[in-house]
């Protein structure tokens, strides 16, 4: 059951209303009824997390596991909140309005919100918060993304950001999971090894690389929420161990599950699984400054040599969607519904290659698991169907140690992968944009640039519609990766666990807000 | 007695050395490592200038020799320094773990060495039956498997849906001595059926060795029974090589269970090192070195004075 | 019930193994010349058995591509497939024959294994023999820094070094071998400090025989037992090493058929009572009880404990 409900019915009525919808469809049970019990209060969360370790820290610009981002949204409040789904909507901030050319932002902060420490939210804590990311030598992971801010400040109850640039999609960077909340200190900044916070839970102790206990936060400004009493977080980084735990009832829910066997786990008894598609996608990006990659026939003909389907049903076990050389994904607001959906095509192969004057093709693949999970049997399945279109592609194996600073953008194809971005110029302007830091390809494409930066301040849904699809033809049929699956995010859970009747797919564990989305069952 | 004292001395200088020279290669290894902490741990979010950023503050930028001695001068000071990633200090985060590691090792222990030397013994007694070769057989199988295979199998039968035991060992700081015992067994267990084989096969030998010797033949004459014999007279003479493989098995439990730690989500050592090698966080993975290798120099040095009281010609020779 | 048949079949496994090894036993002194074949006669049933076991995983190692029914990486069927006539072992998890993946398995897996004994052996005997011959400086220097090489936990040593110099299958089998290497220099230095102050070795000394003859004539064929009692279990922690190198995504590296990281990739398997990765896991512990049993033997004739 749980492989079609994926993305079947992507709700598009947010698109109309200029709201975003990434969201997912209903769940249903493996017995066809959806859950749909009233909420009920109590109990204790027991949560599995696959990734993470004894090198993370509460410094929130440090935040990279899947432990960290489940503790960010467990402990803290963010001014806005991606919702099930995948409209931005008000959390910290009541409202916000733009003006028109989408430069400087005012967000009206919510009042009376409290922190587990007893001190009431005021907008310098926004503030002090969002400058722990700026300014020069910043080490912060979000450094990049708040680096558009020219300026903000605080005036009673309300921040405003002035950005360098126009940028429609703004209230989504203030949800990014490295920007919670924190109190102000006297000086104005925010103290990064506080374990303060004014999210659902309250964090009684974490031992990082082990686990987290946290207790529900009684002054929690939303209504009712959250569910549970407490939350236990492990981090349990075997497959089989998360695995076990679960089957044993040890932990409530894996984030997780072990692609392998996931069908075997779905027959078990009492156990649900969990499969969502996002933004998450794998991808094999070509130098574009190196030959034969400077070619876009060279690009053209190596994207239509790979068996997408193959892929998905063998690495991804079936749990995942083919890719079509862009990263937009499927569920997102304005993903290009009309572009052709490239296929393993021999005939265009050897077209493109006579287009490229070439009479054979070898090329070398450089792939470890570090770049995503089965990335060098997927270059093994590459290169065999590679070999029946006339196309020889070495797969070197590489260690996955040290893969990143070594491999990626090193050397001129690789394997990467991407946990997406929620709206499509975040994604754009991250890694495709002209000589932007993770501009895997080192591509470059006039109109591309172009379309981005008018897209970015443009605030008719119509027009930026037309032109992300532009943007997304361009970059799947001369831009330098390949893109051939969309990987699901597959976790898995006791049936005692009930959840919405939408989950988000923005991140895993409903967009890391199950501790206060989900509740036990009675 | 005095010259035990004077080889402990010896021993306990030697080890210090020993400490000193590891401590070097662990730290040219770490640098020999491709990348540095920088760019593991801001992984895909490592940007040129974040990357810079962050090395200059973490004094990276320094040359090798200089970070090694001031490293060094810290340990003179009696300070492990904290940790890159986080901040917390290394021997903070390291004593937590150390107790954890310790306590499984004793409780694995616990069980595994007097069921080996009883097994040895046994075995000794009735070598070349169907029992001895049963038990040689059993142990062989049982270290055969790999550990994380091991641990699968008892987590099927033992933990699993309507199992008796917790299949992940997570209990909040402090947990009551029943808990942990509780909660423990299965990678207790698993340690258990990997270093068994080992020590029992060792005793088995030892014993068996001195078996064709003068004085047992001379004993067995007298009409001794043959347990009396092993356990009176064998046993005592046999003590130094079991006595030997017990410490280096010890060693193991404490330094080597890395895998077991991940199976069974044991908050040990093992995983603390592997974690800060992955990102190249110096001061950690220096820590946990140092207490390894201590470890292990401790242990053998024990070793050998018990081997050395357990035999009278060498307490009292001149 | 399920105990009771758990015995029968336990007790029915031990016996058609010995009987394999009695007619192993029979069929070896058979064919064998007088001297030998009287050998053989001392041999227990295990210890036929174990070699038995050693002589067919040779022969399926060196004749793997004759006896393999598929390609080892050839992707040939859907993934985990059941087993059926024509996969009798079901696929594994990118559909690749798991029959022809055991069986090119025992030549990568055993052929790695041995290697790495072997050289670890040969580096550390000699070593060892040397120093206890030579005493002295030399002594000393290679002692200390064993010493210090064994204080470094041999897991994670091995998984630094690892990362240093990159997985490859020539890397993996140095490093490991020049780790085990340690340990076997211990055990020959000890042993062969007990041979040196033997009076035959001290006669042989002022006969003036040179370094290379002493070790090789009069210390080693002494010093044989105990070091091909280790070379017995040395082996199985060089396996269960690889294995574990595995697990941390360190050890022998896919496409190639490997037994140990056959078990890792298909391990969570046994979660759902799937026995496929018991398969391998068995293989290897097959071959290393095989093994001791013939070492047990050797040892037991070594010893000169006729009972």
């Amino acid at each position: 059951m749980t492989r079609f409900m994926s993305n079947g019915g992507v709700s598009r009525r947010g698109v109309l209303k200029g709201a975003t919808a990434i969201g997912a469809a209903a769940l249903v049970t493996p017995w066809g009824t959806p859950l749909r019990a009233q909420p009920t209060r109590g109990g204790t969360l027991r949560v599995a997390i696959s990734t993470g370790g004894t090198t993370d820290s509460l410094d929130p610009g440090s935040w990279d596991s899947e432990f960290m981002n489940f503790q960010a949204h467990t402990r803290n409040g963010f001014l806005t909140e991606i919702a099930t789904d995948g409209s931005i909507v008000p959390e910290l901030a009541e409202s916000w309005e733009a003006t028109d050319d989408a430069v400087v932002w005012t967000f009206r902060i919510r009042e009376g919100v409290q922190f587990h420490s007893g001190h009431v939210l005021t907008a310098e804590d926004v503030v002090a918060s969002i400058n722990h990311h700026r300014g020069p030598d910043n080490t912060s992971a979000a450094a990049p993304i708040v680096a558009d801010i020219a300026e903000i400040t605080a005036d009673g109850m309300t921040v405003t950001v002035t950005l360098s640039a126009g940028n429609a999609d703004f209230p989504f960077v203030m949800s990014d999971y490295h920007l919670p909340i924190l109190p102000a200190q006297a000086d104005g900044t925010i103290d990064p090894s506080t374990t303060d916070g004014c999210g659902p839970f309250r964090l009684d102790n974490i031992e990082f690389g082990v686990r987290a206990d946290y207790t529900r936060h009684d002054g929690y400004w939303k209504e009712g929420l959250p569910y549970f009493d407490a939350v236990e977080q492990i981090l349990i980084f075997d497959n089989a161990a998360r695995q076990n735990a679960l089957i044993s009832g040890e932990v409530d829910y894996i984030d997780s599950a072990d692609l392998n066997t996931v069908h075997l786990l779905e027959r078990a008894p009492g156990i649900n699984v969990l499969s969502i598609t996002g933004m998450q996608h794998y991808g094999l990006p070509m130098d574009t400054r190196a030959a034969p990659f400077d070619d876009n026939n060279v690009r053209q003909a190596l994207k239509y040599a790979i068996n997408r389907e193959q892929l998905v049903e063998t690495i991804l076990n079936g749990y995942g969607t083919v890719g079509n050389d862009h990263p937009i994904g499927p569920g997102q607001r304005f993903f290009n519904t009309e572009l052709e959906q490239k296929e393993f095509d021999p005939d265009r192969v050897a077209f493109y290659l006579r287009e490229a004057g070439l009479d054979s093709l070898s090329v070398d693949i450089h792939l470890a698991d570090a770049a995503f999970a089965g990335a060098v049997d997927a270059g093994i399945l590459y290169s065999e169907s590679a070999a029946a279109a006339g196309v020889t592609i070495n797969v070197v194996r590489e260690p996955n140690d040290g893969y990143w600073s070594n491999v990626w953008m090193q050397k001129p194809f690789a394997g990467t992968y991407w946990g997406g971005r929620p709206t499509e110029d975040w994604m754009f302007a991250t890694a495709y944009a002209e000589g932007v830091p993770w501009n895997e390809s080192y591509w470059s494409n006039e109109r591309f640039n172009e379309l981005l930066v008018a897209a970015r301040s443009e605030l008719d849904e119509d027009i930026r519609r037309e032109m992300y699809f532009e943007m997304q033809d361009i970059v799947a049929n001369e831009g330098g990766t390949i893109i051939p699956m969309f990987a699901n995010y597959v976790g898995a859970y006791s049936d005692a666990l009930a959840h919405g009747d939408q989950i988000a797919s923005n991140w895993r564990n409903d967009g890391h807000r199950m501790s206060e989305r989900w509740w036990f069952a009675s | 007695m005095s010259h035990i004292w004077i080889m402990i001395a010896k021993r306990l200088g030697l080890g210090v050395v020993t400490l000193f020279v590891v401590s070097l290669i662990i730290f040219l290894g770490t640098e020999l490592l491709p990348g540095d902490f920088a760019q593991e741990i801001l992984g895909q979010a490592a940007t040129p200038e974040t990357v810079a950023a962050l090395r200059e503050r973490l004094g990276l930028n320094d040359p090798m020799h200089i970070r090694y001695i001031n490293w060094l001068t810290d340990i003179a000071r009696g300070e492990l320094g904290v940790s890159l990633a986080n901040g917390q200090s290394v021997s903070d985060l390291i004593g937590r773990r150390l107790g954890n590691t310790l306590l499984l090792a004793l409780y694995a222990a616990a069980i595994a060495v007097p069921l080996s030397l009883m097994l040895g013994i046994l075995a000794a007694l009735f070598r070349n039956s169907f029992f001895d070769r049963f038990a040689n057989a059993s142990a062989l199988t049982s270290i055969s498997f790999p550990e994380f295979f091991v641990a699968y199998i008892l987590i099927f039968f033992l933990a699993g849906a309507g199992g008796v035991f917790p299949s992940i060992s997570n209990f909040r700081t402090d947990p009551s001595f029943d808990e942990f015992l509780y909660r423990a067994f299965l990678p207790a267990l698993t340690l258990t059926l990997v270093v068994t084989a080992h020590m029992m096969r060792m005793t088995r030998a030892a014993i068996i060795n001195l078996l064709a010797s003068p004085y047992i033949e001379m004993a067995r004459l007298k009409g001794m029974s043959p347990m009396r014999i092993i356990v009176k007279h064998a046993l005592p003479n046999a003590l130094a090589p079991i006595i030997n493989v017990i410490a280096l098995n010890l060693a193991y439990l404490i330094t080597g269970v890395v895998v077991v730690e991940v199976v069974f989500v044991y908050p040990g050592l093992g995983q603390l090192m592997v974690d800060s090698v992955a990102a190249r966080d110096m001061p950690v993975v220096q820590g946990v070195a140092l207490v390894f290798a201590a470890a292990y120099v401790l242990l053998n040095l024990t070793a050998d004075v018990l081997a050395t009281l357990s035999n009278p010609r060498l307490v009292h020779r001149r | 019930m399920g105990f009771l048949t758990g015995l029968f079949w336990l007790a029915a496994v031990i016996v058609g193994a010995m009987a394999a090894g009695w007619v192993f036993r029979t069929a070896v002194i058979a064919v064998s010349p007088h001297g030998v074949a009287r050998e053989f006669r001392t041999m227990p049933l295990t210890a036929g058995f174990g070699l038995l076991m050693i002589v067919i995983y040779v022969l399926v190692a060196v004749f793997a591509p004759a006896i393999a029914p598929f390609s080892e990486t050839a992707i040939v069927g859907r993934e985990y497939q059941a087993w059926d006539n024509v996969h009798l072992l079901g696929t594994d998890n990118l559909g690749r024959d798991m029959l022809s993946r055991l069986i090119y398995g025992a030549r990568n897996t055993v052929g790695i294994a041995f290697a790495t004994t072997a050289l670890a052996f040969i580096l550390g005997s000699v070593l060892g023999l040397l120093a206890a011959v030579v005493g002295g400086w030399l002594d000393q220097l290679l002692s200390r820094m064993v010493d210090v090489l064994m204080a470094i936990p041999a897991l994670i040593f091995a998984l630094l070094l690892l990362t240093i110099v990159g997985t490859s299958v020539i890397n993996m089998i140095l490093v490991i071998a020049v780790i085990d290497a340690t340990r076997v220099y211990r055990l020959a230095r000890a042993v062969a400090m007990n041979i040196v102050v033997m009076d035959y070795v001290e006669a042989a000394k002022l006969r003036g025989e040179g370094l290379w003859r002493l070790i090789t004539r009069e210390i080693l064929p002494n010093a044989l037992a105990p070091l091909v009692a280790e070379f017995g279990l040395r082996f199985c922690f060089v396996f269960l090493t690889i294995s574990a190198l595995s697990f941390l995504g360190l050890g022998i590296q896919p496409p190639t058929a490997d037994w140990g990281s056959m078990v890792r990739d298909n391990a969570t398997l046994i979660s759902f009572g799937d026995i496929t990765p018991l398969l391998p896991a068995g293989a290897i512990a097959l071959l290393t009880v095989s093994v001791n049993f013939v070492v047990d033997w050797q040892l037991h004739r070594a010893s000169g404990l006729r009972e």
